[in-house]
């Protein structure tokens, strides 16, 4: 499952940081997660909830999920437009040299700890 | 309580592992690559003929799954060393997967270690395994239109095999038409149409494939 991977993931991220900034606990992770990372967040929250208890310093963590749009570039007319409205052909100028500029990443944006 | 910024992606701890196995495969001289490509495409088939095709060079498998060893033991049927890696349910593998069965192997001398990835046309992209090379198979069956469909690992892989060509007369695979698609998401990727089960078309692949080990071991 896909989203269980990424959850292992951030949960050795954190557990990374935790040791070497000699975190106690963690209160919060603000994930940043783009419109088209093929991410579903009610999966991804249902992962998050199993791992967190076997965690020691996420055991009390708050997950914070913040979009980031996915936008595209055409090519051809050189303008940008929203990618999950329109897909690969550019609305203004019906071209297929797009290139998605953002929206597909995760990114651990920050955390609070003590 | 303190705010930490940290702007890392999520697979920041994957990518230092992968990292790590890249250096140490260079040490040893070995290519990892990493075949991709959805169930049935014929990445089992395709490693077969690699290791019948090319008696000169030390190969070894590692096969991933979700359940059982049937590819593990067809692999080493022709000789070749191969490990099973059961990946739990997991849809991929990443390094720290590939690291561990890259050492169940016990083998330091390979040329080149192949790692069949779990079939799957979307996951496996997503995951740096630590391989110097990645390679993606598309079958005839499939269809042309799957780089439309699953861009990511058209533009993560240095190589396209274009599986069952055997096949081509009963299916309406436009070879050329995919090749475009393939080349527009990816300008530098290698394109080898092959029939892994008669060998057609395999000599390129297999020319390619000892050209990328030569420039692997040349660079340091």
């Amino acid at each position: 499952m896909h989203e269980m991977g990424i959850v292992l993931h951030l949960a050795k991220t954190l557990d990374q940081t935790a040791e070497e900034e000699k975190l106690t606990s963690i209160a919060k992770v603000v994930l940043q997660v783009g419109e088209v990372s093929g991410i579903i967040t009610d999966l991804f929250t249902d992962c998050w909830d199993y791992f967190k208890p076997r965690h020691p310093v996420l055991r009390d963590c708050e997950l914070v999920l913040e979009t980031i749009p996915a936008v595209t570039w055409c090519d051809n007319c050189k303008q940008k437009y929203p990618t999950v409205k329109y897909g690969k052909e550019c609305p203004y100028c019906h071209s297929g040299e797009t290139w998605l500029l953002e929206g597909s990443e995760c990114i651990i944006k920050e955390i609070e700890a003590e | 309580m303190k705010i930490i910024k940290l702007d890392a992606s999520v697979t920041a701890s994957n990518d230092q592992d992968a990292e790590a196995l890249r250096a140490r495969l260079r040490e040893c001289g070995t290519l990892l690559v990493n075949v991709m490509s959805s169930a049935g495409a014929g990445k089992t088939t395709l490693l077969s003929r690699l290791i019948c095709d090319m008696p000169e060079r030390k190969i070894a498998v590692m096969e991933a799954d979700i359940e059982s060893d049937v590819d593990a033991k067809k692999i080493e049927a022709l000789g070749a060393t191969a490990v099973q890696v059961h990946t739990s349910g997991m849809c991929h593998m990443d390094a720290g997967m590939t690291t561990a069965a890259f050492d169940a192997l016990e083998e330091n001398d390979v040329d080149f270690a192949f790692l069949e990835n779990v079939g799957n046309l979307i996951c496996p992209a997503e995951y740096d395994t630590g391989a110097g090379v990645n390679l993606m198979l598309l079958s005839v069956p499939e269809g042309d239109d799957k780089p439309l469909k699953y861009p990511l690992m058209f533009q993560k892989s240095d190589a396209l095999a274009i599986t069952k060509t055997d096949a081509l007369p009963y299916f309406t695979f436009n070879v050329e038409q995919c090749v475009a698609r393939a080349k527009k998401l990816n300008p530098d990727i290698a394109v080898f149409p092959v029939c892994a089960k008669t060998g057609d078309g395999m000599g390129p692949l297999e020319d390619w494939l000892r050209a990328r080990l030569q420039a692997w071991r040349n660079t340091i």
